[in-house]
């Protein structure tokens, strides 16, 4: 063999066996499709009267900034840290005792430190020890500061993109830093120069405009539920009410809106018409409060303090009682964790009380809001509604804790305990995978992106791999959830790493269960597919 | 001088967790300690599938006739990496890795006496080796066209979504 020949490792010389070991602030960010969401359209960011609306993409080398765009974010982090005291606490108190670092769903599906919460953190926390820190000041790199520069503003994009603000690692924490908040505190500081996604200024500027995240208007939105009304019917041979913008009505019905527009959602929304109409509910929708969803707690405290505003100033409006909220993810964090500082207390409403069963809701005095579990498990704990398990015999259901609801609201058993009373077969996966520990589903906050897809199947495969060992183990074929982004993105999650798993929402469940006076016998679920043996 | 078969079976255990080992050593160097020590499958699933693929790729190769086992057991792992910071030859490089590691732990029996016999062997078995690489390609290939393939119905839904709105 001549000398003059590559060798195998030269021949292949972009194969690398190992990864480098370089200190983290020397790593660039490399944004390659697939890995990140696009930005913010310039209408959008014009309609909400954010700052620097302009044509951009994260891969432009340019990224067409204000000339004195350090000074902005700089002077907006120390406005953020005299306003609230918790993020100062999250920048000093923080030992690196190592407990959230793998317990991130993007870590361990990704392997990358800097998903790491500490690490993730620590992009912020370099650059506020530069330059609000006298260690910093004078030692520098020493003392783990570092600049805020172009590169490190991109790999903030690139990382606080990638944290669905599910909190997950703040169960671990022994300070109880909340890594959602940082998240939340570096995308309001981006979005001062004008560095955001548009799968979050666009939902949020539709939702300012016509009251949901698709823009849908009064019609449309009346349309979709009349279509509902009358696909129950002729699934049940009952045509139910369906009020709109009902004044005096005892209840506000609110929930997201994707469960009048999106699949598999849909079907829990004709599980909610359902329920609502056996019970003999006085209550209404809304075409102004048309969503639950919020994704302006994705990037804003002002924004979301608008959005929360929205739906309270709708229960005013049409003189309600209460509210009851559908099955939502961080609708909930916001009203359970922020609504009473951000808008309330709600004191023009009254304090919820069940009108089937007298129950009241305690824990909601100040929101005023209720959960539609807590609501279905209260009435079959009353004996309220007669459930026919058997009807839901073809599916052997798993549920996923929705992130917002059980770590932020604690809502763990109620969704279970309808579960196991409207179906014959439920199976557990594993405890580390559930309850307080759920693993995100890997696309909230407003990475459920299509472009974004290859990097929510990294942050998906923990939850996807816990399902695929209930489905190998038990058969199961229905994954249930109480959250509209699951209903949305875990279909695709399912369908990349396990296959043949369904997902829908716990009141679907119910909707099928459910025995309604006066119906005809059903032939199929809730999606139209035949009940075993009835069709034939 | 013993032969191939019977050194793989006396050191499988070493050859699989240096297959392993290297393997977990193309993930960033701050994950490798979590990596390589948390052994829950569920609080570390990239761990466990790279100990237990590579594993159960071994005994295949060395006993095994079923493609379909193989193709399984790689399939676990491939669907990973067709999502990581690979690129593709990175992604399925892991497959020659053992080359190396029976290279090296056969250092030995390459030279010492009956070496020619030995090498024989050794190629034979690294055939089966590249094969096992070729469905590994085969693999990450339909790994990222089923990603492709979920991009555009997201498109498709949502561009349905949007035209069905402009008409209401």
């Amino acid at each position: 063999m001549s000398e003059s020949k590559l060798k195998p490792e030269e021949l292949a010389e972009t194969i690398k066996y190992k990864t480098p070991n370089r200190n983290w602030m020397d790593q660039k960010v490399e944004m390659k499709p697939g890995r990140f969401s696009h930005s913010g359209v310039p209408k959008s960011v014009e309609y909400l009267q954010l700052p620097n609306p302009r044509k951009w993409q994260p891969t432009d080398p340019d990224w067409q900034l204000p000339e004195n765009w350090k000074e902005i974010i700089l002077e907006g982090l120390r406005d953020r840290l005299n306003r609230f005291r918790s993020l100062r606490v999250f920048m000093d108190i923080c030992v690196r005792c190592g407990a959230c670092a793998d317990k991130c769903h993007y870590f361990i599906g990704s392997g990358d430190p800097k998903n790491m919460p500490v690490m993730r953190a620590e992009l912020l926390r370099s650059v506020y020890r530069h330059d609000f820190t006298l260690a910093g000041k004078i030692l520098g790199k020493f003392a783990g500061a570092r600049e805020l520069t172009i590169d490190v503003l991109k790999e903030w994009f690139y990382y606080f993109y990638q944290c669905t603000q599910c909190r997950r690692c703040s169960v671990f924490c022994p300070y109880g830093i909340d890594t959602a908040e940082i998240t939340l505190l570096v995308r309001e500081l981006m979005n001062l120069v004008g560095v955001n996604i548009d799968w979050i200024v666009t939902p949020v500027a539709n939702s300012f405009r016509t009251g949901n995240h698709l823009g849908i208007q009064p019609h449309g939105f009346k349309d979709s539920i009349d279509f509902a009304v009358d696909e129950l019917e002729s699934i049940t041979g009952i045509k139910v009410e369906a009020p709109i913008n009902k004044k005096g009505a005892e209840i506000l019905f609110i929930t997201p809106s994707a469960d009048y527009f999106g699949t598999p959602h849909y079907y829990t929304l004709l599980g909610y018409l359902a329920l609502f109409h056996e019970i003999g509910l006085d209550y209404t929708w809304s075409t102004y409060a048309s969503e639950g969803g919020n994704f302006g707690s994705f990037i804003s405290h002002d924004l979301m303090k608008s959005l929360n505003a929205k739906m309270y100033a709708e229960a005013k409006r049409l003189g309600v009682k209460w509210i009851l909220g559908g099955e939502c993810g961080h609708m909930w964090r916001i009203v359970h964790q922020y609504m009473d500082t951000l808008n309330g207390p709600a004191d023009f409403l009254e304090e919820p009380v069940s009108p089937v069963t007298g129950t009241k809701f305690e824990n909601t005095t100040s929101t005023k809001m209720v959960h539609i579990c807590e609501f279905t498990a209260d009435l079959i704990k009353n004996g309220k509604i007669t459930l026919d398990k058997s009807r839901n015999d073809n599916w052997k259901v798993t549920f996923h804790d929705s992130c917002n609801p059980a770590r932020a609201l604690g809502l763990i058993e109620e969704p279970r305990y309808i579960i196991k009373n409207a179906c014959n077969h439920f199976y557990e996966m594993p405890e580390n995978t559930i309850k307080e520990q759920t693993f995100c589903c890997g696309s909230g906050a407003g990475l459920g992106t299509d472009e974004n897809l290859e990097m929510r199947m990294r942050g998906g495969m923990p939850r996807a791999n816990a399902v695929k060992y209930v489905k190998e183990k038990h058969g199961v074929n229905y994954l249930g959830c109480i959250c509209a982004i699951d209903k949305a993105t875990l279909p695709p999650l399912m369908e990349y790493w396990v296959g043949g798993v369904e997902v829908g929402g716990v009141h679907e469940l119910v909707g099928n269960a459910l025995v309604m006076k006066g119906e005809k016998e059903r032939t199929t679920n809730l999606r139209g597919e035949p009940l075993d043996g009835k069709m034939e | 001088m013993n032969t191939l078969p019977e050194i793989l079976a006396a050191r499988k255990n070493i050859i699989v967790d240096k297959w392993a080992e290297a393997i977990l050593s193309t993930y960033p160097h701050e994950s490798l300690k979590f990596l390589s020590s948390q052994k829950d499958r569920f609080a570390n699933p990239i761990g466990h599938a790279v100990r237990s693929s590579s594993e159960k790729l071994f005994d295949e190769l060395v006993h095994g006739n079923d493609v379909e086992k193989i193709r399984a057991s790689l399939d676990d792992f491939l669907r990973m990496r067709a999502v990581q910071d690979f690129a593709p030859s990175e992604a399925v490089g892991f497959v020659f890795m053992l080359k190396r590691v029976l290279r090296e732990i056969t250092a030995q029996e390459m030279t010492g006496k009956g070496q020619a016999s030995f090498q024989d062997e050794l190629l034979n078995f690294e055939s089966r080796i590249d094969s096992m690489a070729l469905v590994a390609i085969d693999l990450y290939m339909e790994a990222r066209e089923k990603l492709s393939r979920i991009r555009i119905d997201e498109v498709k839904a949502r561009s349905l979504l949007a035209l069905s709105e402009r008409q209401s």
